[in-house]
C-alpha cells in the first residue's frame, strides 16, 4: 500500500477536474470536512424528493394521529381505569409510549427507502464517486430524523388536544432528544436490511414482522403488570419499554434513572455495531 | 510495486487488464479476460448478453472486486486504489443512472457537489453541461417525465461533470429508437473528440463500428476476438450484399454463379428463400461492383440490391462457429436466421 505510485496519472492530468485541495489528501482519504460536504449535499437531494413529492410525508403526519386517536377513544377507558383512572390517566400513559414507537415506524421506512433507491441506477453512480459511501447513509439518517421530529410534533399537537397535560417541558425536550437518539440506532438495522435485502416488499415483510411483537410486547400501550410471567420478562427486556418508561418518566413524572441509562446504553451500543456493519454492506454490495 | 513494473508495455495504456476473473456461483461472468486500451481512443467490447461486458464495467469502476486477475486505470489499481481511481473515472450505466426525482438541473449540481465544486463551480457546470447536451429546457423537470434520449443525454452529462479521463458507456443505447440511437452516438463522438478515453460495451456491431477504433468481442466470460474494426470486419466477411432477383426462380442459378465466379473470396454466398434474396459476404467496394456486374453479365434483372453491416450473430457465427449465447431482442439478425442456420 505504502508503495503506491504517485505521479502515474500523468498524462491524463490535464483532463482530470482538479480536485478542491481541502477535501482530498494525498493517499485520496477523505477528511472529515469532505465527509460533511457530501453529506450536505445528499440531504439537500432527499429534502429535494420530500418537496417534489410531499405525499412522502403523509405516513410522518397521519401515523401520530390515527395512533393517537385510536388508542385513546377505544382502549383508553378501560386501560385507564385500570390504571385507576379513566380515559384522562391512560392519555398520559400512552403519548410518551406513542413517542418511543414513532422511532420504530419512521425507522423501518429508511429501509424500504433505500431499498427502492439501491434498486435505481443512481446508486451504481454514488458509488464510483470519490466519496465517502458513508455519506449516503448518513444524509439517509439525517433526513429521517427531521421526519421523525415532524411526526413527533404532530404527536404532541394530537396529544395535547385530546388532553395531554406537559407538565415538565425540559423532561418533554430531553425525552424527544432519547426517541430520536434511539431512532436512529435502530435506522441503523433498517439500512442493513434495506441493502442486503432484495427487495422493498421483503425489507416491509421481515421489518413488520420483527415490529410487531417488539411494539405490543413492551410497556408502550398498557402496564405489563397484567401480563403473564414469560411475557413481563420479554418486556422487561425490550428496549421499547425503556425508551417508553424513560420518556413517561421525563414528561409526567417517575423514576427515570434506570430507563433512561437502558435506553442511551441501547442506543450506543446498536450503532456501535450496527453502523459499522451497515456502511460495510453498502460498500461491498454488488 | 508500480504499474511499470508490472505492465511496461502498458504505458500509454488508460485502462489496462490482466486475467480478470469474476465468479457467482457456477457462472463464470468474467473468465480470464485481458483487455489494453490505449489513452484517446474508443475501444468498443462487443457481446451478448450475459458475456460479462457490465460486470467488466462494475470492477473497473469499483462497484464490484474480481476473484482473480488485476487491473489499472490511469495507473489505479482497482482493488488497492479504488478511491484514486474513482477520481479519474465516468460512468454511464446500462439503465440511465440519475436520480428521476430530481430535475436534471439538480441531479448534475448534485454530481457537482460530490465531486467537491464549490457551489459557485457547481452551479455554472450544471448550467454548461445542460446547454451542451441540449437540456437547459427541460432543466427544472424531474428526470422522470424525460424521454428515453433525453435520459441518455443527462446521464452523459452527469458522468461528464468531474472531466473524466476514462468514461464506461455501458450500453449507451440498448433499448432506444434509432433517431434517439443516432443523438446519444453523435454526443458520445464530441466526447471523443474532447481526448477522453472510452470503453464502450454494445451488443451492436453497427455501434461499434459507428463509435469504436479497437474492438474486443467478448463471449461467456472469455474474449474470443480483438483488433482494429477493420480488421475484424474483414474476418467475419465485411458487409452482407443482399441481391434480390425480380423473379424468383432465378434465385438458386444466380447464387451458384456467383459461386463459380469466386469474386465473394471468403465465403460462398446463401440462398435465402424465404425472402427471395441471395446474400453475399463481401470485403469491398470492387466486389460489390464485381457482383451486380455478373448480374447484369448474366441477363438476371434485379428487383433490389443492398448491403449490411454484419449482425452480432454473424460476427459470432463467424468466429466462434456458434451463436451468440443469448440472441437479442429483435434486430436484423432475426430476419436472417433461417438462412444463417
Amino acid at each position: 500500500m505504502s508503495a503506491r505510485p504517485s505521479s502515474t496519472a500523468t498524462l491524463s492530468e490535464p483532463l482530470r477536474a482538479a480536485p478542491s485541495p481541502t477535501t482530498v489528501t494525498a493517499d485520496a482519504r477523505i477528511p472529515l470536512r469532505g465527509h460533511l460536504w457530501h453529506t450536505s449535499a445528499l440531504v439537500r437531494r432527499n429534502l429535494l424528493w420530500i418537496r417534489q413529492d410531499p405525499e412522502s410525508m403523509f405516513d410522518a403526519l397521519l401515523f401520530p394521529i390515527v395512533f393517537t386517536l385510536l388508542f385513546v377513544y377505544v382502549f383508553g377507558g378501560s386501560i385507564g381505569q385500570s390504571l385507576g383512572g379513566g380515559q384522562q390517566q391512560y392519555v398520559q400513559y400512552v403519548v410518551p409510549g406513542l413517542m418511543a414507537m414513532m422511532g420504530m415506524n419512521m425507522a423501518q421506512g429508511v429501509g424500504t427507502g433505500f431499498n427502492q433507491d439501491f434498486n435505481s441506477g443512481v446508486m451504481d453512480r454514488f458509488r464510483s464517486l470519490p466519496i465517502g459511501r458513508g455519506s449516503v447513509l448518513f444524509a439517509k439518517i439525517a433526513v429521517e430524523l427531521l421526519r421523525m421530529l415532524f411526526a413527533t410534533a404532530v404527536l404532541l399537537i394530537v396529544g395535547v388536544l385530546v388532553g395531554f397535560d406537559i407538565t415538565n417541558w425540559g423532561g418533554l425536550l430531553a425525552s424527544v432528544g432519547l426517541s430520536v437518539l434511539f431512532g436512529s440506532a435502530l435506522m441503523w438495522i433498517f439500512l442493513t436490511l434495506g441493502v442486503t435485502m432484495k427487495n422493498a416488499q421483503s425489507v416491509q415483510a421481515m421489518g413488520f414482522l420483527v415490529l410487531m411483537p417488539l411494539q405490543f410486547g413492551s410497556s408502550i400501550f398498557a402496564p405489563p403488570g397484567s401480563m403473564p410471567g414469560w411475557l413481563q420478562a420479554f418486556t422487561d427486556y425490550n428496549p421499547l419499554s425503556n425508551l417508553a418508561d424513560a420518556a413517561r418518566g421525563l414528561m409526567v413524572g417517575g423514576p427515570v434513572a434506570h430507563d433512561l441509562w437502558l435506553t442511551l446504553g441501547w442506543s450506543v451500543a446498536l450503532t456501535a455495531v450496527m453502523a459499522p456493519v451497515a456502511i460495510h454492506k453498502f460498500r461491498t454490495k454488488s | 510495486m508500480t504499474r511499470i513494473d508490472t505492465h511496461p508495455e502498458a504505458a500509454n495504456s488508460a485502462v489496462t487488464v490482466r486475467g480478470l476473473v469474476k465468479h457467482y456461483g457456477e457462472t463464470k461472468a468474467l473468465d480470464g479476460v485481458d483487455l489494453d486500451v490505449s489513452e484517446g481512443t474508443v475501444m468498443g467490447v462487443l457481446g451478448p448478453n450475459g458475456a460479462g461486458k457490465t460486470t467488466l464495467v462494475r470492477i473497473l469502476s469499483t462497484l464490484i472486486t474480481p476473484d482473480a486477475g488485476q487491473a489499472h486505470v490511469a495507473g489505479y489499481d482497482v482493488v488497492r486504489q479504488p478511491r484514486q481511481l474513482r477520481r479519474v473515472i465516468g460512468l454511464t450505466g446500462q439503465y440511465a443512472s440519475v436520480d428521476e426525482k430530481l430535475p436534471g438541473w439538480e441531479n448534475l449540481y448534485l454530481i457537482g457537489r460530490l465531486l467537491d465544486l464549490s457551489r459557485k463551480d457547481a452551479r455554472a457546470r450544471a448550467d454548461e453541461l445542460l446547454e451542451r447536451f441540449s437540456l437547459t429546457e427541460a432543466a427544472k423537470r424531474p428526470a422522470a417525465t424525460y424521454s428515453g434520449g433525453m435520459r441518455r443525454r443527462l446521464d452523459l452529462a452527469a458522468s461528464m461533470i468531474g472531466r473524466p479521463a476514462v468514461l464506461y458507456l455501458d450500453e449507451p443505447t440498448t433499448g432506444l429508437d434509432p433517431r434517439t440511437r443516432n443523438e446519444v452516438w453523435d454526443e458520445v463522438k464530441r466526447m471523443v473528440g474532447d481526448g477522453v478515453t472510452v470503453l464502450l460495451t454494445t451488443q451492436y456491431m453497427e455501434e461499434a463500428e459507428q463509435l469504436a477504433s479497437e474492438l474486443t468481442v467478448v463471449d461467456r466470460g472469455k474474449v474470443i476476438a480483438k483488433g482494429g474494426i477493420e480488421e475484424l470486419k474483414a474476418k467475419v466477411g465485411g458487409r452482407t450484399l443482399r441481391v434480390r432477383p425480380a423473379d424468383p426462380l432465378h434465385l438458386r442459378p444466380l447464387a451458384a454463379h456467383l459461386d463459380e465466379l469466386g469474386i465473394t473470396g471468403l465465403a460462398s454466398s446463401t440462398v435465402d428463400a424465404e425472402r427471395g434474396a441471395v446474400l453475399v459476404p463481401i470485403l469491398s467496394d470492387e466486389q460489390l461492383t464485381a457482383v451486380v456486374g455478373a448480374v447484369t453479365a448474366r441477363g438476371i434483372t434485379l428487383a433490389s440490391v443492398t448491403t449490411e453491416l454484419p449482425s452480432l450473430d454473424e460476427v459470432f457465427l463467424s468466429l466462434t462457429g456458434h451463436r451468440a449465447s443469448a440472441p437479442q431482442d429483435a434486430e436484423p439478425a432475426d430476419a436472417r436466421q433461417e438462412v444463417a442456420v
